[in-house]
């Protein structure tokens, strides 16, 4: 199924968890927040199985001012 | 005695708050977080890389045992943005145990250009972000009159912009940063006002403290300087030389000279007498 995550479409096989999609990309999720259609997921709910067209956010800290 | 002012529930031992940005690269900066003695740092909630995630990030540079970080809603042009950002990086601070999970540093922009605060939508924000428990500290303009609304809208902190950030202007309308700090100060003197943005050299951090402000929160000033290490060090004693001397107290501004040696007993000619 496709997806987009952080803008950019994706395919990830039927019955990816938020936990599966972080791993794919190489995260901890401790460094890591996460949104799911333009809503905060915490991490109790990263089990949540993403359907096609979720658009998720993954998101860290960066320098700035 | 140490020098320590509150925002809420934060006490705050150096008024000296530092971004992260800018800096050529993560050893520069820490060391420059380092000589500016600063306890509250600045950060921004950026997209994940997700090619070339081996990265190490910004987290694995900063000592969070050390530091209180601020996260920062830069690059956000509206209430609802600003309010995505605030959750997410409160989120990734609970992850790491950090107390400043509890607060956030509210910009919202008007365009991109300016970089110039919304003050409806930072008053928007305010109101939500309250309402959702955090402690904002609002950047705003020097507009006294918005200044004034924000913290109505339930700011834990205004931080007036002494020139647009990363200007490197100073501050620009030292009246208004004195007029806002009069007025969300009137009856309540301990509500902490942080001039915000503009700095580019120690004098104009300064120039901030002895109008009264409670601290300067500063980036581009110390990470683009040819030293910034060094830099950082000024930045730290300018500060402390401005909230001396505003603690001191400055003599008024006159018109003529008042001499500092007696003209009593001068053996000299004195003109027009």
């Amino acid at each position: 199924m496709t997806i987009k995550v952080n803008g950019q479409e994706k395919e990830v096989a039927d019955g990816t968890t938020v936990t599966q999609l972080i791993a794919q990309h190489n995260l901890t999720p401790k460094k890591v927040a996460i949104e799911l259609n333009r809503r905060l997921i915490r991490s109790d709910k990263y089990e949540t199985v993403l359907k096609t067209g979720d658009e998720v956010e993954i998101v860290t800290f960066v320098g700035g001012g | 005695m140490q020098d320590v002012f509150r925002i809420k529930d934060f006490d705050i031992k150096n008024r000296l708050f530092v971004g992260t940005g800018k800096y050529a690269n993560y050893d520069v900066m820490r060391q420059a977080l380092d000589a500016s003695g600063c306890q509250v740092v600045t950060v921004a909630v950026r997209r994940e890389r997700l090619v070339d995630a081996q990265g190490r990030s910004l987290l694995d540079f900063l000592d969070l045992s050390k530091y209180v970080i601020l996260p920062n809603t830069a690059g956000c042009f509206s209430a609802e943005d600003a309010i995505r950002v605030s959750l997410l990086g409160r989120e990734l601070l609970e992850k790491q145990g950090n107390k400043g999970a509890g607060w956030v540093k509210l910009e919202v922009l008007g365009d991109k250009k300016t970089l110039l605060p919304d003050p409806v939508g930072t008053i928007e924000a305010t109101r939500e972000l309250v309402k959702e428990g955090f402690t904002v500290l609002a950047y705003t303009s020097d507009d006294p009159r918005s200044a004034v609304r924000i913290k109505e809208a339930g700011a834990a902190s205004v931080m007036p912009a002494g020139s647009p950030i990363g200007s490197g202007q100073g501050v620009l309308n030292p009246l208004n940063i004195s007029l806002c700090l009069e007025l969300l100060k009137e009856g309540d003197p301990h509500y902490p006002v942080i001039v915000d943005a503009g700095v580019g050299t120690a004098s104009d951090v300064t120039i901030a403290m002895e109008l009264g402000a409670d601290g300067v929160l500063l980036n581009t000033g110390i990470a683009h300087a040819k030293d910034p290490a060094k830099m950082a060090v000024a930045m730290k004693h300018a500060l402390e030389a401005g909230r001396l001397a505003y603690e001191a107290g400055r003599i008024a501004k006159k018109r003529y000279a008042t001499a500092s040696s007696p003209f009593e007993g001068v053996i000299s000619y004195i003109p027009g007498e």
